[in-house]
This record gives structure tokens, C-alpha cells and sequence, in this order.
């Protein structure tokens, strides 16, 4: 409850709150790690949460499994050019629709996060037979000096493009609604002043604007990242073989017969590093990026 | 400014990508779910169909079965997380030394991926060497089986949202208990007024867009859940834990059912819809009461 002030005897249980607390997030995960790291046999008996040493084979046989490093692979070149593209697309968006005053401006704001807003699953379906039967066409292929060369050849479904692009749908409209906070946040006075300079639009742009929107666009950049990092739903549905994600390779050890605690465990604990690794950066930005702007901090 | 090209020309790749990934699917979807469309029918063309789907999918039980589910968890786990979650943020209201620390460790379930949280969670409830069934049965004599009881797996998938979700609802929260200024509570206080008073009638009607909002993400993120329910249970035992989304990815794809599998995710999005603007209705009258 907020009171001016309270009882400083209240800070013990305060503490004792949030100690309990930290606890309650880190066991489960430091269980994760011990599974990890423990052989078979060590593993059935009376759970112990001491650390009894570390096992290596479960993270080792995953680095020696070219399956696991595709799928890895996939992972990495996803989330980055997801992030990438979709720091980007939200700088020019938010530089249209801060600096002009456009009919149906803030229509198009508002249109952008009513698509986060249904569940992923009633757009699962439509997105798949989108993916297979409409978007995906041969083009032309002719072959140079010994080369084969694809011309106009259009595949989402089972490629990192597909992905890519229908991530955008779930980032943009957080990194809009933040990126439109920070480009209203830098004074159009910067803008004229550098036009009486004789400077183009796109000078401004890339020269001055961007610079001063970096640390926005990182934080934007880094939140994309893990989104697409930690999705499993429309890859697990959008890819076959080429292009699966570490989420989806988690997820074959509960549909596949003969479960590996260990490796899965070691699977899930790599899917989680970027996690721990970003925390810092950008747990301060997490709400804006969660709620896409509706509540700043 | 004078050009009015430039701003549309920066603005079309993000406004072609939503069209393609967002509006047209939705238009899609709504065509499909007036037509019969099976892959291994006798044809496997589209025919029309009027809405044969949608009078099928009201009389159909496992659908109706696992919608239910479904709001059965999102009742569970989103009360349980905004009164936990409201309590959390308000000890975070004054300062204490580690605050910043307690904080960051608090947020770090939301960055987790939900596939790998269902993984945590299946590991730390498998029966055989998963510690909470071991410590369970040791320490209470309990015979806790995620797999073989129906109410066991409801509830751990709704522990585990809580686990997940509460510090989302904790961080919101806070920002905007901070936003909300302080004079009026104080001068309540000085008026004579208890700590329960001031929380009732001041700060809880000062919070009511933040926790409205907080509400609706919370309930539309409910609803949707896939990940880490298929990770932790399958949708099983049985389909106790079957919700909505794992019951349409199951049903469509193993039997290629388009044409009712969208009617069934077109009702889905609408069910969503509705039953946030019935319940923003609800809280607006809630609020004008007050007053």
C-alpha cells in the first residue's frame, strides 16, 4: 500500500520477500543447469541440488551435432536480421510520422499494434497456406558458366526469409510505439537547422537523426532479437528442414520417443543464454517492449 | 514540409510487410472459413460452403471442451498474477539497498523463451528424478503426478504462467505507481485518513488505465498460450491441458482441415476481441460508479 512513509521495521520482511523471490526465478533455472550438466546415471535417484560436478557430454555431443548447429545457425541469422531490418523499418516509420503531419497518421499508429494483438494461432493457418500455396513460385532458372542462377524465385515457407518477414509482424509494432517516443523526444529545431545548412532530407536522416536515435534503436534492436529468438509457434509450422530454429529443436525431444533429459536440458539452456545475457541492457525497456508502449516507465 | 512523397515512400516498406504478414491473412482466413477445403478429400478444391463451419463448430464438443479449458487458466493465472503482482510492486515503491538487483532478477523470466520455460518446468516436474514430485511425496506424503492427474497439470501450467508473467505485471505496475503523483495520498493522510482508505478510494482509482491495460495484455497473452504448455504437458493428460491454441495447432495440421480450421481460428480472434471489449465495458461502468 503507499503510505508518505513507512516503519523502517517493515524493511526485514521487505528483504526477506525479495530474497524468497530470487530464489524462486533462479531455482528453476540453476535446476536446468544441474540436469545439464549431470550424466544419465546421476540423474534418477534423490534429486540433489548440490553441484555434483560437471558432465560435459550433453553440451559437448550437441556441439558435435551438425543438425543442432544448423538449427543454431538458422537461430542466429534470423533473430539478427530480424532485428536489423526491423530497427530500420521503425526508424523510417517514425521519422515519416513524427516530422509530417500525414492524413491517417495516427490510424496507421494505432492499426500497427492491433496486429500483435490476436492470438498467433488463429493466424497460424491462414500464414501457412499463404506461405505454401500463394507466395512460393519457381521464377526463372538458367545456368551461366556452370552456375545455376534463380531469378524472381519466391520462397517463404521453409526458408529464414519467411521468417524474417513474418517476425516483423510481432516486433514492429513495439519497436513503432518506442522508436515514436524517442524521434518526438529529438527537437525538430535540429532538423531546420541543419536544412539552412543545406543539408538533404536523407543527410538529416542518416547523418544527424540516426546517431542521436542510437540508443533507442539498440534497445529496439536487442528486444527484437530475443522475440525472434524465443519464438517456436510459426517456425515449428513454417519450416520443415532448412530453416528450423533452436525452439523448434527443443521442442522435438517431447514429441520424439526415447527422451534425453540431459541434452534437452542443454538444449533449453542455450535457448535461454541470450536471456541472460541482455538482461541488463534492457530491463528497463522490457515493459515498453511487452505492453508496446501503452505503459512507459 | 513540403514534400509529402518522402514521408509515404519511408513509410511503405513497414505498411507493405503488416499488409502481407497482418491484413491479408485476416482476409484470408474469413474467405477460407465459408469454404470446404480437406487436402485428402475426393477433389481437394475449395467449395463453398455458406457457414456449415460455424454451425459445426458451436455443437462441437472438444472445441467448446478446450475453449473452457482455456478460461479456466486465464482466470487462474491472471487474477493470481495482478493481485501478486500489484502486492510486489508496491514493496518496490521505497527505497532499499539491492532493489535494483531484486528487480533485474525479477525480470528475468520475461526474456526467457516460453518453449524453455515449459522446458524448466517439465524437468523440475518429471516424476522419477524432477525434485518437486520427490520433495512432495518426502516431505508431505503427497503423490503428485503431473502426467496421470487431470487437476495436477491444470494447476502446474497455471503455476508455471505465474512464474512467468507475474513480474511483467509487477514492472507495469510500478511504473505506473511511480507515475501517479503523491500530494493528494499524503493529504489524505494528513487528514486522517487509514492506509487502506487512501488505497481504496485514491490510488487504486489513480491506477485504473495502468491496471486496465496490464489486465488486457495480460488476458489477450493468456489466451494464446502455446509454448509452454506444449512443452510442459502436451495438452495432456487426456486434454486437460489442451488450450485453445495447441487445440487448433493439433486438430488442423494432422488433418488438414483448412476450411474448418479456419472457421475455428476466426472465431478464436473474435471470441478474443469480444471478451476484452465486454470486459473494458464492465470496468468502465466499474469506474463511472465510483465517482
Amino acid at each position: 500500500m503507499i503510505t508518505a512513509k513507512r516503519p523502517r521495521s517493515g524493511i526485514v520482511w521487505v528483504y526477506l520477500l525479495w530474497i524468497t523471490l530470487t530464489f524462486l526465478v533462479l531455482i528453476p533455472i540453476y535446476w536446468l543447469f544441474l540436469v545439464a550438466s549431470r550424466s544419465p546415471v546421476e540423474l534418477f535417484g534423490r534429486p540433489t541440488f548440490a553441484f555434483t560436478g560437471f558432465w560435459p557430454n550433453n553440451f559437448q555431443k550437441l556441439l558435435g551435432d551438425s543438425i543442432f548447429l544448423g538449427y543454431l545457425w538458422n537461430s542466429i541469422l534470423i533473430s539478427t536480421c530480424n532485428a536489423l531490418l526491423v530497427a530500420f523499418l521503425a526508424l523510417c516509420a517514425t521519422y515519416a510520422l513524427s516530422r509530417w503531419k500525414l492524413p491517417g497518421a495516427d490510424n496507421i499508429f494505432f492499426w500497427t499494434i492491433t496486429n500483435r494483438m490476436g492470438p498467433p494461432a488463429a493466424f497460424l493457418l491462414p500464414i501457412y497456406l499463404l506461405w505454401t500455396k500463394y507466395f512460393q513460385t519457381d521464377g526463372i532458372t538458367f545456368d551461366v558458366a556452370g552456375l545455376r542462377f534463380h531469378l524472381f524465385r519466391v520462397q517463404l515457407f521453409d526458408s529464414a526469409i519467411g521468417l524474417i518477414l513474418l517476425y516483423c509482424l510481432f516486433n514492429l509494432p513495439f519497436a513503432i510505439w518506442l522508436m515514436k517516443g524517442i524521434m518526438d523526444g529529438i527537437p525538430i529545431e535540429i532538423d531546420e537547422a541543419a536544412f539552412v545548412d543545406g543539408a538533404s532530407r536523407w543527410t538529416v536522416l542518416w547523418r544527424i537523426i540516426t546517431p542521436l536515435a542510437t540508443p533507442g534503436l539498440a534497445v529496439t534492436g536487442i528486444l527484437s532479437w530475443v522475440f525472434a529468438w524465443n519464438e517456436y509457434l510459426f517456425a515449428a509450422t513454417l519450416t520443415s528442414v532448412e530453416a528450423r530454429t533452436i525452439p523448434t529443436r527443443l521442442a522435438e525431444y517431447v514429441t520424439t520417443t526415447g527422451t534425453s533429459w540431459g541434452e534437452m536440458a542443454a538444449v533449453a539452456f542455450i535457448a535461454l543464454l541470450p536471456a541472460l545475457v541482455f538482461l541488463a541492457f534492457v530491463q528497463r525497456y522490457i515493459v515498453i517492449g511487452l505492453t508496446f508502449g501503452a505503459v512507459k516507465e | 514540409m513540403r514534400s509529402t512523397r518522402l514521408p509515404w515512400l519511408l513509410l511503405s516498406p513497414t505498411l507493405i510487410i503488416l499488409v502481407i504478414t497482418g491484413l491479408l491473412p485476416f482476409f484470408y482466413v474469413l474467405y477460407v472459413g465459408f469454404h470446404d477445403w480437406n487436402i485428402f478429400s475426393a477433389t481437394g478444391e475449395m467449395s463453398y460452403s455458406g457457414a456449415n463451419n460455424y454451425r459445426k463448430l458451436v455443437f462441437d464438443q472438444d472445441f467448446l471442451d478446450s475453449l473452457w479449458a482455456t478460461i479456466q487458466f486465464t482466470v487462474w493465472a491472471v487474477a493470481s498474477e495482478m493481485v501478486l503482482g500489484f502486492f510486489l510492486a508496491n514493496t518496490l515503491l521505497q527505497d532499499f539497498r539491492g532493489k535494483a538487483f531484486f528487480r533485474m532478477i525479477h525480470s528475468l523470466p520475461l526474456m526467457v523463451a516460453p518453449i524453455a520455460v515449459g522446458a524448466i518446468w517439465r524437468l523440475l516436474n518429471i516424476p522419477g528424478f524432477g525434485p518437486v514430485p520427490y520433495y512432495l511425496d518426502q516431505w508431505f506424503g503427497f503423490e503428485y503426478q503431473m502426467g496421470a492427474y487431470r487437476s495436477h497439470a491444470f494447476i502446474t501450467t497455471v503455476l508455471m504462467d505465474i512464474w512467468h508473467w507475474t513480474p511483467f505485471v509487477t514492472l507495469t505496475l510500478l511504473a505506473g505507481l511511480t507515475a501517479i503523483p503523491r500530494e493528494p495520498l499524503e493529504q489524505a493522510m494528513v487528514d486522517g485518513a487509514n492506509r487502506w482508505q487512501v488505497f481504496r478510494h485514491l490510488t487504486i482509482p489513480m491506477m485504473m488505465p495502468v491496471l486496465l491495460t496490464t489486465l488486457f495484455i495480460r488476458i489477450m497473452d493468456a489466451l494464446r498460450v502455446v509454448d509452454e504448455v506444449f512443452m510442459l504437458t502436451g495438452g495432456g493428460p487426456g486434454t486437460a491441458t489442451r488450450y485453445i491454441g495447441i487445440h487448433i495447432y493439433r486438430v488442423i495440421f494432422p488433418k488438414t482441415e483448412y476450411g474448418y480450421g479456419s472457421a475455428m481460428s476466426l472465431l478464436t480472434l473474435y471470441f478474443t476481441v469480444v471478451l476484452c471489449w465486454l470486459l473494458f465495458i464492465a470496468m468502465a461502468s466499474v469506474g463511472k460508479q465510483k465517482e
